[in-house]
C-alpha cells in the first residue's frame, strides 16, 4: 500500500476511522470524508468536509484528489446510515435519507473514482454492505435493501469498469462495536450473533483484513464478489 | 488559474476531443486512423466508436477538461441525456455542449 492513494468515506469515526489509520499506517495517503469535522488528525491524511449525496461536491473532491495526487488508487465506500424501524412505521423521508447516503453516495463515489482511475487502468473499489440483508433482519428493511442495492450496483459495476483494470467488490460485515448499532437493543445483538456461524462481534480488523484482500494488486482477478463475515451465506 | 492553463475556447474545448479521440482510436484500433474533425460522428451508423468507446471518450474528455482548463464537468448529466438532439453526435456538438456548460460556470 505504500505511497497509493486511498479514498475512504465516512472516515469521521467508526470504520471509516480504522480503515484511514489502518491504510495511513501501510504508507499510503489517505483522503477521507464525512459530512462533519473529525475530532482526530492524523500525517498523510486529508479530509474534506463532503455531503456523499451531493454530486457536485463529490465531483469537486474526486477533482481535488487528481489534482493534488495525479490518481486514485482505492475507494471504500464505507459511509453510512442505518435507521431501525418497522416498516410501517417508517416514514417516507427517512427512506430516502437512507437510500441517499447508503446507495447514491456509493453510486456518485464509484462514478467519480472510476472516471480517475481509468486513466491509469488500475483501481480497486470496496463497497461495504452489512449482514442485515442476508439474514432479513427485521427492522432494518430499509438499511438491509439499500445495501441490496450495493451489492447489486457493485457486481454490475464491477463488468463494467472491468476492461479499465478496475474491480469492484463487497465487504458485508456482522455488527461492530460501532455508533451505528449503538441504539439497537442488545437483546437483538445478541439474536443476530446467535444465527452467526462464529458467534461474536465483528471488529475493526476483521474488515479491514477482507478489504486488504481486495484492493491487492495481486486480486486484480477478484471482481464482483462479496465477501461475507462472521460466516452468514 | 495556473500559469501554464490557457483559456477555454471553442478552438481549444474541439482540439481536446480529437485529442483523446485520437489516442482512444489510436489504443484500440489495429488499421489507419479515420480524418478527424468537427463534423467526425461519435453516435449513430457512422460512428467512428462502439457504446464502450463513446464511454472512455466522454470520460476522457471529462479529465482533460479538469486537468487542462480547470473546468470540473459531468457531461453525461440529465439534460445531456434527455435532449432530442443528443451532444453526443459529433466532435462539434460535443465541443458546443462543454462550451454551455463552462458558460453556465463562469
Amino acid at each position: 500500500m505504500r505511497d497509493s492513494v486511498v479514498l475512504i468515506t465516512g472516515t469521521r469515526k467508526g470504520i471509516g476511522r480504522h480503515l484511514a489509520e489502518h491504510y495511513v499506517q501501510r504508507g499510503a495517503q489517505v483522503v477521507g470524508c464525512s459530512r462533519g469535522a473529525p475530532e482526530w488528525t492524523l500525517a498523510n491524511y486529508t479530509h474534506f468536509e463532503t455531503d456523499v449525496t451531493d454530486e457536485a461536491a463529490v465531483r469537486k473532491m474526486v477533482a481535488a484528489v487528481g489534482k493534488q495526487f495525479g490518481r486514485l488508487d482505492v475507494l471504500i465506500n464505507n459511509a453510512g446510515i442505518a435507521s431501525m424501524n418497522h416498516v410501517l412505521l417508517t416514514p417516507a423521508a427517512t427512506a430516502e435519507r437512507i437510500f441517499a447516503t447508503n446507495f447514491h453516495g456509493v453510486f456518485l463515489l464509484c462514478r467519480e473514482s472510476a472516471k480517475l482511475m481509468q486513466r491509469r487502468r488500475y483501481g480497486r473499489i470496496v463497497n461495504i454492505s452489512t449482514v442485515a440483508a442476508p439474514l432479513r433482519l427485521e427492522g432494518e428493511a430499509l438499511y438491509a435493501a439499500s445495501k441490496s442495492a450495493v451489492v447489486t450496483f457493485t457486481q454490475i459495476l464491477a463488468r463494467e469498469v472491468a476492461s479499465y483494470g478496475i474491480t469492484a467488490n463487497v465487504v458485508a460485515p456482522t455488527p461492530i462495536e460501532t455508533d451505528l448499532i449503538r441504539g439497537v437493543p442488545p437483546a437483538k445483538i445478541a439474536a443476530i450473533i446467535e444465527r452467526l456461524a462464529i458467534k461474536r462481534l465483528g471488529r475493526f480488523e476483521d474488515v479491514a483484513n477482507v478489504v486488504d484482500f481486495f484492493v491487492r494488486p495481486e486480486s486484480d482477478y477478484i471482481t464482483g464478489q462479496v465477501i461475507t463475515l462472521g460466516g452468514v451465506g | 488559474m495556473d500559469a501554464t492553463k490557457v483559456e477555454l475556447n471553442r478552438q481549444a474545448v474541439v482540439e481536446t476531443i480529437l485529442s483523446a479521440l485520437h489516442d482512444l482510436l489510436q489504443e484500440s484500433a489495429a488499421g489507419e486512423l479515420p480524418t478527424l474533425d468537427e463534423a467526425t460522428r461519435l453516435i449513430g451508423r457512422a460512428a467512428v466508436l462502439d457504446s464502450m468507446g463513446l464511454v472512455t471518450l466522454i470520460v476522457e474528455v471529462e479529465q482533460r477538461l479538469e486537468a487542462d482548463y480547470d473546468l470540473v464537468v459531468v457531461l453525461a448529466d440529465d439534460r445531456a441525456m434527455s435532449q432530442t438532439r443528443s451532444p453526443f453526435l459529433s466532435v462539434g456538438s460535443l465541443a458546443d455542449y462543454v462550451m454551455q456548460l463552462a458558460a453556465e460556470q463562469a
